[in-house]
């Protein structure tokens, strides 16, 4: 029942989706733009500058992320659909894993441009280890998103949601942007330590599971009226 | 008592190495303190707020908030200017240093949140807090990790505790102040609600 509700509206956010592709180009091209603006900042004369891959990779990641979360909710607003969304005799915490899973996707299809363009741009061999990468990108991205929207979906019907969605979600999602840049700047290193990358993971996963067993909690209460 | 705390604080002995700046501690540690007393009174008048739905716990969360953001800006101004002499820079991206940064902005934002989100904010503020409480271990260790594994030559120096008397007695006023503006607080937006609900009656 609860994995029915989730594919339901996992579905219905994709059909949604694939009819214009609107989220999907605008934050691919946001992401893009981010990482070039940072490349014509900070490369001089064809150098990167030192470890300036992961941070920017991580930086883009969420900004990307954080325009991909304001526009989902934005569109149920907009729709009036919200509402019968939560009238729907369906748990709450399933709609909130399904919307979960859709900008989880969103985001993974993102990082599958931002990667490759990151090590291009800045000369970094991100490649190297492709399953540690697969694994920080993901579990980050997890601890992001589920941070990221359940405060999307509380902040629908306050006044000027697009500016405090950033505001309340970079101070808590800080400890996945650190841990993210220094498993991933761990990777770059020419010698890599399992060891830091373990302890990395570790914390990432446990980020994960700490903000969404709270989101699955919260959400109930959060988006009653 | 304010006015006694100055006289005991200019008397108290000068720290060997550091001088004058040393006494900034008398306000720097009380405020951290008062810092730290007002997030946790926040955070647990939240979640009982969030899932008790009590108006009491929402006003007493809020005066907790912003006293949260006043010592701790108290705290954040104060440090640096003690670091600056004590380790010759302003700032270090030390476990407490950005802890206590991430927890006041955290505050800052549950404020601008209950200020500019309209109506249902208060909810919001709730979660909020309750996220940012469960924030601060992950900051904590993610911060001490990082910087056991990039070592700095700036080694932070034990912080002298022994000038008791003047320190314990800047702590209870700072406490006592912390209480006072609480009550006041809590008891303006009670006021507050009160005229509140007797407009709604007119209304009816």
């Amino acid at each position: 029942m609860f994995a029915q509700i989730v594919w339901l509206v996992l579905r219905k956010d994709f059909t949604i989706e694939v009819r214009s592709l609107e989220i999907a180009y605008t934050t691919l091209f946001f992401a893009i733009s981010c990482v070039l603006v940072f490349a014509f900042a900070l490369v001089q004369e064809g150098r990167a500058p030192e470890g300036g891959a992961a941070g920017i990779l991580w930086i883009a990641i969420a900004f990307a992320g954080t325009l991909a979360l304001g526009r989902t909710f934005e569109r149920e607003r907009q729709a009036e659909t919200l509402r019968a969304l939560l009238l729907a005799p369906a748990a709450r915490p399933a709609v909130y894993v399904g919307k979960l899973l859709g900008i989880i996707v969103l985001l993974l299809a993102a990082e599958v441009i931002l990667v490759p363009l990151v090590a291009l741009l800045f000369q970094a061999p991100l490649f190297a280890h492709p399953v540690w990468l697969a694994l920080i990108l993901l579990t980050g991205t997890v601890g992001f998103a589920a941070v990221g929207t359940l405060f999307a979906a509380m902040l629908v019907r306050a006044r000027s949601r697009d500016v405090l969605l950033p505001v309340l979600l970079y101070p808590i999602t800080v400890p996945v942007i650190i841990a993210g840049v220094r498993a991933t700047g761990a990777l770059l290193a020419p010698e890599v330590d399992a060891g830091v990358l373990q302890v990395w993971v570790a914390l990432l996963v446990c980020f994960d599971v700490v903000f969404l067993t709270l989101a699955l909690w919260t959400f109930e209460p959060l988006m009653t009226d | 008592m304010f006015a006694t705390a100055p006289i005991l604080i200019a008397s108290a002995p000068y720290e060997s190495t550091m001088g004058l700046v040393q006494k900034i501690f008398y306000v720097h540690l009380p405020s951290a303190w008062m810092f730290l007393l007002g997030a946790i009174i926040c955070g647990i008048a939240s979640v009982r707020y969030l899932f008790k739905g009590d108006p009491r716990q929402d006003r007493l969360a809020w005066a907790a908030a912003e006293l949260v953001v006043l010592f701790g800006a108290i705290t954040l101004i104060t440090g640096p200017l003690w670091a600056r002499k004590a380790w010759g820079v302003w700032w270090q991206w030390d476990v407490r240093l950005t802890a206590s940064l991430m927890g006041w902005m955290v505050a800052v934002a549950y404020l601008l949140l209950r200020k500019y989100g309209g109506p249902g904010s208060d909810k919001l503020a709730a979660g909020l807090a309750l996220f940012g409480m469960a924030n601060v271990p992950f900051v904590y260790i993610s911060v001490n990790y990082w910087r056991t594994i990039h070592p700095t030559t700036n080694v932070v120096p034990t912080l002298p505790t022994s000038f008791g008397v003047p320190l314990w007695f800047s702590a209870g006023t700072f406490l006592l102040l912390f209480i006072l503006l609480l009550r006041l607080r809590v008891r303006l937006e009670e006021q507050r609600a009160r005229v509140d609900a007797l407009y709604l009656s007119m209304d009816a």
